[in-house]
């Protein structure tokens, strides 16, 4: 255990060194701006890891924690003049009070009641912010302008402040996955995932875990979703809680890898240009070709590579160690014939 | 324990003492699995109580009946496939250790008194079936119970294996461990066992030694048939 902790840490201590110097490269603004959106979107992936890669609890509605979050921070200025990073802590807190009174009901219930519950209450949550008019309703809200800086986490000219901090978030998401899935906690977790009857037997209480890991997931999501909006300077509901927001969290997390930290990062690195660049060469007029694109390689991982993109690789480095471990199983076959037979 | 108007265990009472095997037999339907559900917490008793260690632990859950010394094992494997089989026996390590090192060494003792040291790197999917019901009691052993409940542990496998999972119960109870073990089998469990509970439609029919319970003509009749013979 402890040497692939280890090896695991340093490596994620190496990429995150290696994304501080990739804005660096270049100048272009939009490359700048694509770099962005894959680390906010890596981000998101390894918070959803942890309540479904980890604990195998589908989520389908992250949006309403992501549009929480985005909202808080957008609030925090817009109403209350302060600064957006109490709006950040505030609606981390409201995301983790809405995730644990939406899971403490459907976690009780097994199987597919938690994806479905998690879908809808992405809907109701957005419902309810294009309804409600102390937050502008659809009308969304224009974050004022403000002096340039950190405190006011405003940039405007250069978006390399946006890239670091959220170098600074994917560094705090992956570690809270790598730290995660490696406790006493993780495992519990996945032993829920494995099976709950097994984990109650150990002396887990799966949905204690559960609420715990999807908290933590929620609060997360809501972080990123701040820092979205400070980036974006202008949120409206469509944008932040839309159902598109949740479905590229899970298929970027399934493609990459579901419950390895590198998953999320493999697959956002993949869908996020794919979903830039198509967005500029097609317009208004290309939205969802991304999808599209993403939904063919979706089907491709399910039918060959159920581990993602980190489970392909994995097989390709270790090509040996796979066929020894399907000569043991002829073995173990061999054995059994011959026992059955004596 | 009734399910609606059934009545799938009805009046079955008996105890056991530490450091003892006791056998709960019982032909198909009898409620083995039901009463041992009651017990481990995984069904709520209509009526009567479960008391354990001088606990009442009737409708406690079943992670509660963990913590407190209760742990069972499978008739159907749990394993957590996708993790290795040490990986399997440190998840249930953690519940009674002081730290992750403390767990390490709980869950490799577990490995080695079950004979499963050489494959705790392997996947747990990818053991064989005997093998995986050993691991279900090496888990089983990491949550540092006082009593383990085994359903049907033997279930499946070869002659060499239950002779070898036979052998594994004697030496739990020789470490001092106290078993439960519910058995199809009667020729695996007769000469482990210390006492022998038999249930039939739900209520017992007989408590005692496995002599006792083999010459008795109500469990003859009502599981073992005339063909069963404990001399030999």
């Amino acid at each position: 255990m402890g040497k692939n902790a280890v090896r695991e840490r340093n490596a994620l201590l190496a990429l995150i060194a290696a994304m501080c110097v990739l804005p660096l490269l270049t100048r272009n603004v939009n490359t700048h701006h694509v770099i962005i959106m894959i680390l906010l979107y890596a981000s998101l992936g390894e918070a959803w890891n942890i309540i479904t890669g980890l604990a195998g609890q589908t989520s389908f509605g992250h949006a309403a924690f992501f549009g929480i979050g985005a909202y808080g921070a957008a609030m925090a200025y817009f109403k209350f003049g302060v600064t957006p990073w109490i709006g950040m802590a505030v609606a981390a807190v409201a995301s983790a009070v809405v995730a644990a009174i939406v899971s403490y009901p459907v976690f009780r219930l097994r199987g597919h009641y938690f994806a479905v519950a998690t879908m809808a209450v992405g809907e109701i949550v957005f419902q309810l912010f294009v309804a409600w008019r102390w937050v502008e309703g659809a009308t969304g809200i224009s974050i004022p302008v403000a002096p340039e800086g950190l405190a006011t986490f405003q940039f405007r000219s250069s978006k390399l402040p946006y890239a670091y901090i959220a170098i600074a978030l994917f560094a705090l998401a992956a570690f809270v996955f790598h730290f995660v899935s490696r406790s006493k906690f993780g495992f519990q977790l996945r032993a829920i995932r494995g099976s709950e009857e097994a984990a109650m037997a150990i002396g887990i209480s799966p949905a204690r875990a559960k609420l715990t890991a999807m908290v933590l997931s929620a609060a997360l999501t809501s972080i990123v979703g701040s820092a979205y909006a400070q980036y974006v300077l202008y949120i409206d509901p469509f944008m932040v809680f839309s159902m598109a927001i949740s479905m590229k969290i899970v298929l970027l997390t399934v493609l990459g890898g579901l419950g390895s930290v590198w998953g999320p990062v493999l697959g956002a690195a993949i869908l996020i240009p794919l979903s830039e660049y198509t967005r500029i060469a097609f317009g208004g007029t290309g939205r969802g070709v991304d999808l599209i694109i993403f939904g063919a390689l979706i089907v491709l991982v399910a039918c060959f590579e159920p581990q993602g993109i980190i489970g392909l690789a994995r097989r390709l480095a270790q090509p040996n160690a796979n066929r020894k471990g399907g000569a043991d199983g002829d073995v173990d076959t061999k054995s059994d014939a011959a026992r059955t037979s004596a | 324990m009734k399910f609606g108007s059934l009545a799938a265990n009805e009046n079955v009472s008996f105890a056991v003492f530490p450091g003892q095997i006791v056998g709960l037999i019982g032909p198909n339907g009898a409620g083995k699995t039901t009463c041992f559900n009651c017990v481990t917490g995984f069904l709520q008793p209509t009526s009567g109580h479960v008391r354990f260690a001088g606990a009442d632990i009737t409708r406690h859950a079943p992670y509660d009946t963990a913590k407190l010394g209760l742990v069972r094992t499978f008739q159907i494997v749990h394993t957590f496939r996708d993790m290795t089989v040490f990986e399997n026996v440190l998840t249930a390590a953690f519940l009674h250790a002081r730290g992750a090192r403390d767990a390490a060494d709980i869950a490799q003792d577990a490995l080695k008194s079950t004979g499963l040291t050489w494959c705790g790197d392997k996947l747990a999917g990818g053991l064989t079936i005997a093998d995986k019901k050993r691991l279900e009691i090496a888990r089983a052993l990491a949550a540092k119970p006082r009593m383990i409940m085994l359903d049907e542990t033997m279930a499946g496998l070869n002659k060499t294996e239950i002779r070898e999972a036979m052998e594994l119960c004697l030496s739990l109870k020789a470490a001092g461990m106290t078993l439960v073990v519910v058995e199809h089998i009667m020729e695996a469990l007769m000469p482990i066992s210390d006492r022998v509970v038999v249930l039939d439609s739900g209520r017992k029919i007989m408590e005692g030694t496995p002599d006792e319970v083999a010459h008795d003509p109500r469990v003859i009749k009502a599981y073992l048939g005339d063909s069963y013979n404990v001399a030999g």
